[in-house]
């Protein structure tokens, strides 16, 4: 099993979601978050006082997919995601060691 | 009047019922100058809350929205008790040229029954509780600088002193009769301020200055980012000090009158000028016009605007609103980082500032097809446009005994704070932010 967290630009959330369930994964945990890249922030003034904002808000997608799926899944993410401009976001890829379903105890790939 | 003696052949009892006539123009004009005067009072306390603690509140940072927010607010519940007590007889009863008398102690003697030598037409209470309301915004302003870092206990102590110390002297001086100031009162200097430029804006905004220097910058300032919280809360605080300012400028004609009109047009031509001028600077100089940019130029056209509400043609309201509007964006975003204090949310750039420009631009375009108001029992030429250039002068040395006063006055009051309590907290309780070490509270906990 992989663990799968996609960083993305936040108006990309929905369409990702979308490509995700079309694929039929249809569990995955969402949070808004701040950080950066590459991408430069922005600068803002307030009566004159400037401030550089270089914490951008993103969207992070967490989730974890057999082994069998994961290439599918990293590439439906990537076409939905990619604008092709810098901020796009990247994703991290991990082992997991065990999954399992509380409400029955099913585990491994029976709980993803 | 050939009519008279026949009406009054004709019916014998026509002398009472001319008394009677007259009695009751005389009461339906009361009713509409209290009206409108009981409205202009609860306009201008309506300015320091919510507007000001909304517009200032939204500028600090999220762990002191209400520490913030109390210190306007508090202004409400500590300067009505002074005032009653002998704050309204400092100002306004019989004194020397520089305090009031103690005839009003405690409200001694003013009741329903009107006081000839401010308002012949409305009840003095309503004199009395309209003029509290300036006595409680004007401390709340001065907060703008020591927000974010002084004591509380320190705070409501400053504010009991400086009340007695610098604002009741400066509006006696001002407006109450025999006043060093008062133009019409028998002033040896007579000065024009309708609504309080000098009183008001001059005194509170120097005495921020100070408040800023004494207390130092905020710990990280200027290198950490300490960004406005929620400028919306400013922009609805700004929009509600807008629509208060009616009262403020419009009530000081004390009377539901055409001055009452000419200032409110004036106070409205004056803010809108001052918004677009403010805009525009910043969006020459620094690229985009801002809405923090236009609520603080709508301030500093209200402010430069008050002592000139009563006095000016809107042309020239709307002149003084567009030079307010960039000489107070200078002074905030230029002067205030060359000297480097931290006058933390410009009480100083805007109120002091702005109020001086408008005190002495109130010596150049006041005139008396505005203001007919009898100086010694004449009519006057009041400002430059009307010939008198002398005025300016007079109008400086307003400016220059409100600048004293308040330099003098605060500094003092601050060392006496700072012995007894301490005026400032210390790096911790900053950094946790005044809502929780002050107050035990939070303004934000979205989760519950």
């Amino acid at each position: 099993m992989k663990k799968i967290e996609a960083v993305v630009q936040p108006f990309k959330m929905e369409e990702v979601k979308e490509a995700l369930k079309n694929i039929g994964i249809d569990g995955m945990t969402i949070s808004e978050v701040r950080g950066h890249g590459r991408q430069k922030g922005h600068k803002e003034v307030y009566r004159g006082q400037e401030y550089n904002v270089d914490l951008l808000p993103k969207v992070k997608f967490e989730l974890v997919v057999s082994d069998v799926r994961f290439e599918e899944v990293i590439e439906t993410i990537t076409n939905a995601a990619r604008s092709g401009k810098i901020g796009d976001g990247k994703i991290f890829v991990y082992e997991v060691a065990e999954a399992i379903r509380i409400r029955n105890g099913d585990r491994g790939d029976m709980a993803v | 009047m050939t009519m008279l003696p026949a009406l009054l052949f004709a019916a014998p009892d026509t002398g009472a019922r001319l008394d009677a006539l007259e009695i009751a123009v005389k009461n339906a004009q009361s009713a509409g100058d209290n009206a409108w005067m009981l409205v202009s009072a609860a306009l201008v306390l309506m300015m320091t809350g919510p507007g000001l603690a909304l517009f200032y509140g939204g500028l600090v940072r999220r762990k002191n929205v209400l520490s913030t927010m109390m210190h306007s607010f508090i202004m409400m519940a500590v300067i009505t008790v002074l005032w009653a007590v002998c704050g309204y007889s400092l100002v306004f009863s019989d004194g020397n040229a520089f305090i009031g008398g103690l005839k009003y102690v405690f409200l001694n003697g003013v009741g329903t029954a009107p006081n000839p030598d401010y308002a012949a037409t409305i009840p003095q209470s309503t004199f009395m509780i309209y003029q509290l309301m300036f006595a409680i915004i004007t401390p709340a302003l001065i907060s703008g600088a020591y927000a974010e870092r002084i004591k509380f206990r320190a705070m409501a102590l400053f504010t009991v002193l400086w009340a007695l110390v610098v604002y009741f002297p400066m509006a006696h001086m001002v407006w109450g009769k025999g006043g060093l100031l008062n133009a019409y009162g028998g002033g040896t200097i007579p000065t024009f301020d309708f609504a309080g430029g000098t009183v008001v804006h001059i005194t509170s905004g120097v005495s921020a200055l100070v408040c800023a220097l004494y207390l130092g910058k905020r710990h990280g300032y200027p290198s950490e980012v300490m960004k406005p919280h929620s400028l919306v809360l400013s922009v609805v605080g700004a929009c509600l000090l807008w629509v208060g300012w009616f009262g403020f400028n419009a009530g000081s004609a004390l009377a539901a009158s055409g001055l009452a009109t000419s200032a409110f047009v004036a106070t409205h031509f004056a803010a809108a000028a001052a918004a677009l001028s403010w805009m525009l600077a910043e969006w020459l100089k620094s690229g985009k016009p801002s809405m923090l940019g236009g609520i603080s130029g709508a301030v500093a056209g209200l402010v430069a605007i008050t002592p000139a509400s009563g006095f000016v043609k809107p042309m020239p309201a709307l002149l003084i609103g567009f030079l307010a509007g960039i000489f107070c964006f200078y002074m905030v975003t230029a002067v205030k980082h060359v000297f480097g204090y931290d006058d933390t949310l410009d009480a100083f750039g805007v109120h002091g500032a702005g109020g001086t420009l408008g005190a002495i631009l109130t010596g150049v375009f006041a005139t008396n097809a505005i203001n007919d108001a009898q100086i010694n029992g004449k009519a006057m030429p009041l400002g430059l446009v009307d010939g008198h250039a002398g005025q300016i002068l007079n109008q400086g040395i307003g400016v220059l005994i409100a600048i004293v006063l308040a330099v003098v006055g605060t500094f003092v009051i601050l060392k006496i704070c700072d012995v007894l309590i301490g005026v400032r907290v210390d790096a911790t309780a900053e950094e946790e932010g005044l809502d929780l070490t002050q107050h035990g509270e939070e303004g934000y906990f979205l989760e519950a």
